[in-house]
């Protein structure tokens, strides 16, 4: 029986809301400068500037996007069924920031727990929320009624098969050496040595899956806007097309998060104690690089070569690193 | 230089390929190959970029570029080089070149022949810019410049007459320097 999180630890209810508010407030501050982040680096990757134009060195060139994709005319494809094509792009904003609540920002401090909340299932409440995502893919792109649309939907259904399950399986390696599931408790258990370094292969598997769950290149079939243009995205135009950019950056940051607290010793790092959130922040946005770093180097995976990279290479090996854990954890 | 992966006198080519993908070894490779590809892309990124910043920073032309045309005068004199033969209307194969000559006066010479341009118009929105007219003209009167920037939002703006192309054009592009 793994130990759950303290369920018996509870805060008084304003400071719940102040604590939603403020996450809220601070993630969707970051995810704009996310977006000028990533096409900056992209292009410095590439031997240019990226955008500098719109306001000094070009930051408030999200404030422009957003400004044009607002004022957009919200277009809706004469085949396509109306109530699933506005609700493609909702469930995925509603998963996202669903997902946002466990990442662990800090210990409790003052009686104040530093996350969202501290579900006691923890990290199969990050697989359940995150899975949600995928259905706004697969209804938006298939009650687009376009061809495009379904094709990046179904290849969606198709990719999440291949690679949730090797994810699972690279947590689990994790979970057994913290022995609980809550990302608090964890991160508490990473205090002598951060996990990345016993369970290296869970981490490259993770993240290599993380890819996947974003629709990130390599792993970026169901949009794939060279054969596809943009896939499930499609027929989705203004501020509905805005809001998958804007879950994607914000799948980009959950994951990024899971893996800092699962891996990379969550908040924990030298400082006063205040400090943690920012500590956790710092982590979360290294992995952003790295996300953005891939995206700049490999090109897309085919189609087949990501469901036999999931079934044949990641399961096998995710396995055989939670066999090997399991001796371990045993033995020792 | 590289060897030739076949010998001449021999009719079999050996064709080489490269190892099988897929299996353990495949895998093993992709991800050598991944992490080589992000060193490549890490290098690009500290090189810094390569951008020339257009409207601030302009690309430097090199001197035999050939940009808007320029008509020029005796410097000694301040007389027009430009006779007004139309040599250069008859080579041009665009046909945008419109010269009228007429007779120099005693007294108020413009050009140093007998004649010259009263009428000098070159259509730079008809222009191929192949300096066609800076080789036949006999008296180098006209030549091209080094000024590319002439859009305009009008057509009727484009068409130069023979004082905007005599007045000394604002040096707007940057000269390559030497062994640049």
């Amino acid at each position: 029986m793994l130990p759950l999180a303290d369920t018996q630890f509870v805060e008084a209810t304003w400071i719940m809301v102040v604590k939603s508010l403020v996450i809220f407030a601070v993630i969707f501050g970051i995810l704009p400068l996310m977006t000028v982040l990533e096409r900056k680096l992209i292009g410095r990757f590439q031997h240019r500037y990226g955008p500098n134009r719109v306001g000094p060195f070009g930051l408030l060139q999200p404030l422009a996007d957003v400004g044009k994709l607002i004022s957009k005319e919200a277009f809706r494809p004469a085949n396509a069924i109306g109530t699933l094509f506005i609700l493609g792009p909702l469930l995925p904003v509603l998963s996202g920031v669903l997902a946002l609540a466990i990442i662990p920002w800090g210990d409790v401090q003052g009686g104040v727990g530093f996350y969202g909340i501290d579900v006691p299932i923890g990290i199969l409440y990050f697989f359940a929320v995150g899975s949600i995502a995928f259905y706004g893919l697969l209804l938006g792109g298939w009650a687009s009624g376009s061809k495009y649309s379904l094709l990046g939907a179904m290849r969606g259904a198709a990719q999440l098969i291949s690679y949730e399950v090797a994810m699972g399986l690279a947590l689990l390696g994790v979970i057994m050496m913290g022995g609980s599931l809550s990302l608090v408790d964890i991160v508490h258990a990473q205090g002598a040595l951060w996990y990345v370094v016993p369970q290296f292969v869970g981490f490259l598997i993770f993240m290599l899956a993380g890819f996947a769950e974003t629709n990130r290149t390599p792993f970026d079939m169901p949009e794939a806007d060279a054969e596809l243009v943009q896939g499930f995205m499609t027929e989705y135009g203004g501020m509905r097309f805005g809001s998958f950019l804007l879950v994607e950056y914000m799948e980009i940051l959950v994951v990024s998060g899971v893996a800092a607290a699962m891996f990379l010793g969550g908040w924990m790092g030298p400082g006063p104690s205040f400090l943690d959130p920012i500590w956790m922040l710092a982590k979360m946005l290294g992995l952003v690089l790295v996300f953005i770093w891939v995206r700049a180097t490999l090109p897309r995976l085919r189609y087949d070569q990501l469901m036999s990279l999931g079934w044949k290479v990641l399961l096998p090996l995710a396995t055989l690193n939670v066999l090997v854990t399991a001796v371990l954890v045993v033995t020792t | 230089m590289a060897e030739f992966p076949y010998l001449k006198d021999q009719d079999v080519v050996e064709v080489q390929r490269g190892p099988e993908p897929g299996g353990v070894g495949g895998a093993y490779r992709a991800f050598g190959e991944t992490l080589r590809g992000l060193k490549t892309t890490m290098a690009r990124l500290i090189e810094g970029p390569l951008t020339i910043e257009y409207p601030e920073e302009k690309t430097p032309v090199y001197p035999r570029f050939r940009g808007r045309h320029k008509l020029h005068k005796f410097e000694d004199t301040g007389l027009e080089k430009c006779v007004g033969c139309s040599l250069c209307a008859a080579a041009c194969p665009a046909d945008c070149i419109r010269v009228v000559a007429a007779e120099n006066v005693p007294g108020e010479r413009v050009s140093a022949g007998e004649r010259f341009a009263a009428i000098y118009e070159i259509n730079l929105s008809r222009c191929i810019f192949c300096g066609y007219c800076e080789i036949a003209c006999p008296f180098d009167a006209i030549t091209m410049g080094h000024d590319y920037e002439m859009a305009d939002y009008d057509r009727t703006n484009l068409i130069f007459t023979k004082e905007m192309l005599l007045a000394e054009p604002i040096e707007r592009t940057p000269l390559r320097a030497e062994g640049e």
